[in-house]
């Protein structure tokens, strides 16, 4: 059974790249547009890997990672953060959040491919 | 185009809603609104045109986002203070930001550099705070990004790595501590990256599971050794373990050579077991619950991890109703659900409707025709039909539909930059964005709105200096407001600023031989004069006029929309300019009339009254051309079979109606006519399209007897062809 990636940013150009990579790599996307439409998109699909982008709209990336993990049905489910090289200040803040790992920005595909597969179970 | 160009295309359309989402946050900026929502929503917008333009390589566009986006940062942390120099620069740096977009997008050649490089020094003066920025751009540094390559072919599995000379293959030893189960990371997929690397053996030492009331999930009570028989690179390694290193202890030791870590673990596992064994889960809970009373360490094999590991937590199928916690700001509207179609289809669906409507009324009248009485059941149907067809146009026209705001936002640069050029302090304050109008006519706004803000700015406001010794405040305002008036959108750009100068407007216009010299005029007729053809020359236009045109060409583009503009002004207080057009180009509301065997019509917001030509109300200028007296004053009657040349002779006017309309300059008329047929909206269809230019003839369309009626051009009718048609030989019947 193909794996379900939910990926929550706000920027189209985004989401599109994410989708690229992650459909060409056989992943089934879902898309949401930004945190509180991640969450609900969550809890109506459910997701085997989350990637979510910090900076967004209505709620950031941190608040879908303290959501994710306070969700009894998605608490275990993997969320990668989108995050620029040097942002070691919300590295270390999505991790305090409950982040499984982290996505390079800009992203090479194979890499960001090879992100989600260490962490889907 | 291949899939990372149509992305690419798409991050072009972003930027452009990026950036008229950033103008519009910092006009709030500018108006007061400093909150933290604000300043965040500007930071957002820069960060995402720089992340997308980092994915293309885009270097010159990364490099000025990223100045702005880092005293966007200063700003929502609230290092630096968001005050008016500070938005100032922020505005301007906007418009930098919209030209390296443009740039990239190879719409204009180049940027200015010396622009962007006097921005780019003001933004790190603010950032830094009036220190010279650090020399090396080492802090905080992403963007020194590497243009990636967009390969899609991905490599499966991971190339291998380079292989390290002296290692034969490595140990790890690791042991989770509680929290990296808690952010979702597991052991067993930790253990399966490694997997890949090559052969395993797996221990797994539980000496230190405590029993299970003592069981506390914050501790890592399970110690795993992994001994990796290949040569691989110790980067791979770290790799695999870089989303926990922070949770877990971690020792790598090359086998056969010496520790390269510190390593928090002294003892080596008590033996190595040859992986066989699955992980007894049973005898590991009966271990910690304490049943099993050997305390002594025992090793349990652990190999042949599986790609899809079992969850370590059971998960509960997720159910619709889980409710997370959610931080929504309540003011905030969610998203628009959209989606995007091709604008010809739109259009055709247009004209499918507009047939479907021509078609209905034909129908209609047929079956009146035909003697049906109107409670028979199949009349009544016809007028469901007809509002459900009026409907369906509707709707149709609501696709077309679209804010001015698009048009809006291309206006505070336009302003700031006019100001900056004559030296004034101008606000631009803007109202019904959301108001909205046929595309069509959205896209045609642009233009005149751009003209008059000009001259609002260059014309209409006075110098700082001057406007202090009016006792105003030194900055002048611009307002820009849409809204929308029985039926039709209302543009009005108004100013605070002198108000017209009706005696300078009145000698340029004697002087240039538009009006008498002794021409009684009121006050809104000579403001009026402004839009008169040649009033607006070299000579009135200052400064700005190397790309200016004359307020009778904004006129003009204004009525071949159908609309109209005026102006009012009161002096010292400053003038309003009004814009009127009809919501849409395809459709128009008319009075059907007759004319010689011919049906015209005569567009609804053109005329003013109708009236039957009494004898005693005609008189003959110089005995040839007829007027008719309306209202105490002397109309030109103008006979439009005869001038269309659809009879040879005039028909005498007391057999006829006459129509008084108005041309979007105010001049007044009265148009003769067999008779009115009624009134009714009618779908234009385009006469340039379908056969050629007719003066006098804006469209046509098509009636509900099938029969084609032309659509009159009031305005040509009335100020040209008039005088070159009436015969000399007209007399009055009676």
């Amino acid at each position: 059974m193909t794996k379900t990636v939910l990926t929550i940013d706000d920027s189209r150009t985004m989401r599109d790249m994410l989708l690229m990579a992650l459909e060409d790599a056989g992943y089934t996307v879902i898309q949401a547009v930004d945190g509180v439409d991640g969450l609900e998109t969550l809890a109506a699909r459910g997701a085997d890997v989350i990637i979510t982008d910090i900076n967004m709209p209505r709620m950031d990336g941190f608040g879908v990672i303290e959501g994710v993990r306070a969700d009894p049905n998605h608490r275990t489910t993997p969320v990668l953060v989108l995050t620029t090289e040097s942002d070691v200040e919300k590295k270390a803040r999505a991790r305090a959040a409950g982040a499984t790992g982290w996505i390079v920005k800009p992203f090479d595909p194979a890499k960001l491919v090879d992100a989600v597969r260490r962490v889907a179970a | 185009m291949d899939a990372f160009e149509a992305i690419k295309v798409t991050f072009f359309q972003e930027c452009d809603e990026l950036l008229a989402d950033l103008e519009a946050k910092l006009m709030l900026l500018e108006q007061g609104q400093t909150d933290l929502e604000t300043i965040n929503a500007v930071f957002r917008a820069v960060h995402s045109v720089k992340g997308g333009a980092g994915a293309f390589g885009l270097e010159a566009l990364v490099r000025f986002a990223h100045v702005f986006e880092t005293l966007m940062d200063e700003l929502r942390s609230g290092r630096k203070p968001c005050d008016t120099i500070t938005i100032k620069t922020l505005l301007r740096a906007s418009d930098v930001l919209a030209d390296h977009i443009q740039a990239a997008q190879g719409l204009i050649p180049q940027v200015d550099e010396g622009r962007s490089a006097a921005l780019v020094a003001e933004l790190e003066m603010l950032t830094h705070g009036g220190e010279a920025p650090p020399a090396v751009e080492d802090e905080d540094d992403d963007f020194g990004f590497m243009p990636m390559a967009f390969d899609m072919a991905l490599d499966e599995p991971v190339a291998a790595p380079e292989p390290e000379l002296e290692a034969v293959g490595w140990r790890i030893v690791f042991k989770p501590m509680g929290r990296m189960y808690a952010n979702a990371n597991e052991t067993g997929l930790l253990l399966r990256e490694l997997g890949r690397l090559g052969p395993t053996t797996v221990v797994l030492d539980d000496s230190e599971t405590p029993t299970l009331d003592a069981l506390s999930v914050e501790d890592g009570c399970l110690t795993w050794t992994v001994d990796l028989d290949a040569a691989v690179d110790e980067a791979a390694l770290l790799e695999v373990f870089d989303f926990v290193e922070s949770d877990c202890e971690l020792a790598i030791t090359p086998l056969g050579g010496a520790s390269n870590m510190n390593a928090p673990f002294e003892d080596e596992p008590a033996a190595v077991l040859p992986a066989s064994d699955d992980l007894d889960i049973a005898a590991l809970l009966a271990k910690a619950s304490g049943a099993v009373a050997d305390p002594v360490p025992e090793t349990i094999p652990f190999a042949a991890i599986e790609p899809e590991p079992a969850p370590a937590v059971a998960t509960p199928a997720p159910t619709p109703v889980a409710a997370a916690p959610v931080a929504a700001s309540a003011s905030v509207a969610p998203a628009p659900v959209t989606i995007r179609v091709d604008l010809d289809r739109v259009d055709r669906l247009i004209n499918v409707v507009g047939e479907l409507v021509i078609q209905q009324a034909m129908l209609s009248q047929r079956v009146l025709e035909s003697g049906l009485a109107r409670s028979s059941g199949i009349a009544l149907g016809l007028e469901d039909l007809e509002l459900l067809t009026r409907e369906i146009q509707d709707s149709v026209m609501a696709i077309r539909a679209q804010p001015v705001k698009s048009v809006f936002q291309r206006m505070p640069r336009l302003v700031r930059e006019v100001a900056d050029m004559v030296s004034k302090q101008v606000r631009l304050v803007t109202v019904g964005e959301d108001t909205e109008v046929d595309k069509t006519v959205v896209e045609r706004l642009a233009e005149p709105i751009t003209h008059m803000l000009r001259n609002a700015i260059d014309h209409g406001l006075e110098t700082p200096d001057e406007r202090i010794a009016a006792g105003k405040s030194a900055e002048g305002t611009v307002r820009l407001a849409a809204l929308h008036r029985s039926g039709r959108i209302v543009i009005e750009i108004s100013d605070d600023g002198r108000g017209i100068n009706r005696e300078r407007v009145k000698k340029i216009a004697i002087d240039k031989g538009l009006i008498a010299a002794d021409a009684p005029l009121t006050d809104e007729q000579i403001d009026n004069l402004i839009f008169a053809p040649g009033f607006s020359t070299a000579a009135v236009v200052s400064d700005i006029s190397g790309r200016g045109v004359g307020m009778d060409v904004v006129k003009r583009s204004i009525q071949a929309l159908g609309g109209r503009i005026s102006i009012s002004s009161v002096p010292g207080k400053g003038s309003t300019f009004t814009l009127s057009l009809p919501l849409t180009l395809a459709v128009l509301d008319g009075m059907v009339v007759a004319a010689a065997e011919q049906t015209l019509i005569a567009p609804l917001p053109t005329i003013v009254e109708s009236l039957t030509p009494q004898a005693a109300d005609l008189h003959f200028v110089g005995g040839v051309d007829p007027v008719i007296r309306f209202r105490d004053r002397f109309l030109p009657l103008i006979d439009v079979a005869l001038i269309m040349g659809f009879r040879e002779q005039p028909m005498n006017p007391t057999d006829g109606v006459a129509v008084v309309v108005e041309t979007e300059g105010g001049q007044q008329a009265a148009l003769l006519f067999d008779a009115i047929q009624g009134q009714r909206q009618v779908v234009i269809k385009s006469l340039e399209t379908n056969y050629q230019q007719v003066e006098g003839v804006a469209a046509a369309t098509i009636l509900g007897d099938g029969r084609v009626a032309l659509i009159l051009d009031v305005d040509v009718i009335v100020t040209d062809m008039r005088r070159k048609s009436i015969r000399p030989d007209f007399k009055l019947a009676s």
